[in-house]
């Protein structure tokens, strides 16, 4: 396999520093890296469009992990699809044909993907190009399955739990299910509209509710891109309670999915241990920063608020308590055989898959894919902090119900050191958004779903020229639909939980 | 097993007491929802939740509400799977135009006498979304809403003082 750095060459980067290089490259270069996607050699880690340019991000893990971006000028509003090579990229080229109106060129699937047709506008990124008239037509074909007794179930958009919308469409063969195919885009904002035009400390509130369950690592990752464009480092201290607060919230995230896992195979009690947990995880991050989910809390240039020394009480207290309490609610679940019943060897994705895919977090670690940004493109202060990345390769609910368990346990390993070590200073420094020389940032961050990745680029007075934001569910909502191959209907909330890919992050 | 439910059943209970409805929030809060609708509601709620394309920190506050810290039930309020079981449409989200017919029919499907809840500030006034060519703006552009509970997200305390609210009359 060509190593990454073979086929570009990034001393020609406009910004050859950059811990992601941006290259400049033609259609056969582009048409070489889909091919070595669909290959296997490399994991695509984004794919988006700022105006008539087609940017694609991938990552190469020998001789050590790193990230690179290719850019192509498309023309005549077209590019060579990569969906064609490597499926990953089938519904990032539809939303991106949607949103900013380039065409993939022999891509599979001609069908739209976020626009169903009710915006009153065309391609709304495209600028002058949008038409104010509706261009999908009523009605969304899903796929044919074809085969003697097999019925469709519909579901959704609204379903029947306090979750977000989006369609399912079963196919099943008595109560297994034959196919899924998933319908999204319900929840569509227009966040990448909005973005364009705003000021940074704007654009980061609105980055920071891509997906509210993970409302810090987008903020996080947000500044990170604009402080590379900027060219600003936030002050020390920032940095570590950044971190601490990312920590929080992924444990936070991971009770509240242990439970639902568990409330969906009708075992209450587990339920009702990790709300509780989830709720003194909350309260908290409300004491100590203000906010319960910690929105708006991580900012370009640093934090917006200090810990003080009553909030590191109230967080050692609290890593007491779940470091009492985990062991106990582990066992629980360990040792009841019909909640083992229903979690072991149910949605199994297979770990070829979650390769393929490039699926982050508990979904591709379940599946044996050990990759996690904090360790293997890291950012400060995670070089400085001892910690183990679980990874399991059985891929069925039960090990990503343990890879959450097992990261709750690394994160309170984590807080605990950062406690000890965080350093004085002051948070927060101005960002001259006007200033720097670059203006492009792009940045990965670990949420508790997997790596969310922001590219942002200003324009000279220091607004956002254009922002992308591609959340993890990108690359797990497909293989969700593998998953439940061969499963049956019923299992399907607790697949979906233990997958928990978000709709809001996917759909923006 | 045994052990979690023996510490369980020693300990106090993990649940607050019932949060105090101050005179003022109260009278705010009562002054948007008629009084008709109040009396009529009685002291048991049916809830069903509808993303309008929150960003799913306002599902976040109102499961939330279900854990045995804030333990909804035990005022009479519980969550329904479907709105044809419901009395009351707690809206999120600041109503996309790729939910808007979902939204619309939800409405329908709900029996009379039935209220509309916008909760946070996203389905109050569109929030941070307003404006934008995806989303209509406040749920109240859509249905008819009886009662806001703004915040981003509202906290699972101020959810459960606007539902108290619309319970007691
Ligand atoms: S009000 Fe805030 S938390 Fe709720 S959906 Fe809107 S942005 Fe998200």
């Amino acid at each position: 396999m060509t190593p990454l750095a073979a086929l570009i060459d990034t001393d020609r980067a406009a910004d050859p520093e950059s811990r992601w290089p941006r290259v400049m490259v033609d259609a056969d270069t582009w048409l070489d890296i889909a091919a070595q996607l669909g290959a296997g050699g490399w994991t695509l880690v984004g794919l988006w469009a700022d105006g008539q340019r087609v940017h694609m991000a991938v990552a190469d893990d020998a001789p050590r992990p790193a990230v690179a971006v290719v850019s192509l000028d498309a023309e005549d509003g077209a590019y060579p699809s990569v969906g064609r090579y490597h499926p990953a990229a089938i519904r990032l080229e539809r939303a991106l044909r949607d949103l900013c109106g380039l065409r993939p060129e022999g891509m599979p699937d001609p069908r739209p993907w976020l626009d169903h047709g009710a915006w009153g506008v065309n391609a709304p990124l495209a600028g002058s190009r949008g038409e104010p008239a509706p261009s999908v037509p009523e009605g969304y074909t899903f796929l044919r399955v074809d085969g003697e007794d097999l019925h469709e179930i519909p579901v959704g958009p609204v379903h029947a739990g306090v979750i977000e919308p989006g369609h399912f469409r079963f196919t099943v063969d008595g109560e297994t299910v034959v196919r899924l195919e998933q319908r999204l885009g319900y929840t569509h904002k227009g966040l990448e509209s909005l973005l364009a035009g705003s000021t940074l400390d704007h654009a980061a509130r609105l980055a920071g509710r891509a997906s509210g369950d993970s409302t810090v690592a987008w903020a996080l990752a947000f500044a990170h891109a604009a402080e590379a464009a900027c060219g600003v480092a936030p002050p020390p201290r920032a940095v570590w309670l950044r971190a601490l607060m990312a920590e929080l919230e992924r444990m936070a995230n991971h009770f509240g999915d242990v439970g639902g896992v568990c409330n969906d195979a009708s075992f209450g009690i587990l339920n009702a241990h990790c709300g509780v947990l989830r709720e003194r995880v909350l309260r908290a991050a409300a004491s100590c920063f203000g906010h319960r989910l910690m929105m708006d809390r991580v900012v370009p240039g640093g934090v917006a608020v200090d810990l003080e020394d009553s909030g590191i009480i109230t967080l050692r207290g609290l890593l007491k308590e779940i470091h009492r309490r985990l062991p106990q609610i582990a066992e629980l679940y360990d040792q009841t055989t019909s909640l083992q019943d229903r979690t072991v060897s149910t949605g199994i994705l297979r770990p070829a898959l979650a390769q393929r895919f490039g699926a982050g977090g508990h979904v591709g670690r379940a599946s044996g894919r050990d990759f996690d940004t904090r360790r293997d493109l890291p950012y400060p202060p995670y070089e400085q902090l001892r910690f183990t990345v679980p990874v399991q390769t059985e891929g069925d609910v039960n090990a990503r119900v343990w890879v959450r368990i097992r990261e709750i346990d690394q994160c309170v390993g984590m807080i605990e050191q950062m406690l000890a070590l965080l350093p004085d200073s002051p948070i927060r420094v101005p960002v001259d958004a006007a200033a720097g020389a670059l203006r492009e940032g792009m940045a990965m961050v670990e949420s508790f779903r997997g790596d969310v990745l922001v590219w942002l680029r200003l324009d000279a007075s220091g607004t956002v020229a254009r922002c992308h934001l591609r959340d993890p569910s990108w690359f797990q909502w497909p293989l969700l639909e593998a998953a439940i191959e061969g499963n049956i209907v019923a299992d399907f909330p607790i697949c979906n939980k233990s997958f928990n890919c978000s709709y809001s992050g996917h759909d923006l | 097993m045994r052990r979690i439910l023996l510490e369980s059943l020693l300990r106090r209970p993990v649940t607050d007491a019932a949060p105090k409805l101050d005179d003022a929030e109260l009278a705010a809060l009562a002054a948007r929802i008629d009084v008709a609708a109040r009396r009529r509601l009685g002291r048991s709620l049916a809830i069903r939740e509808v993303d309008a394309g929150s960003c799913n920190g306002c599902e976040l506050e109102i499961n939330a509400l279900q854990n045995a810290v804030y333990d909804l039930e035990r005022f009479g309020l519980r969550f329904v799977a479907s709105p044809r079981h419901a009395d009351v449409l707690m809206v999120t989200g600041p109503v996309t135009k790729n939910m808007r017919i979902a939204l619309e029919r939800t409405y329908e499907a709900t029996p009379a006498p039935k209220w509309v809840v916008a909760v946070g500030d996203c389905a109050v006034s569109g929030g941070l979304f307003a404006g934008s060519y995806a989303c209509v703006g406040p749920a109240s552009a859509v249905v008819p809403v009886s009662l806001a509970i703004p915040g981003c997200p509202p906290t699972p305390t101020a959810m459960l003082k606007g539902l108290l609210t619309l319970l007691r009359s």
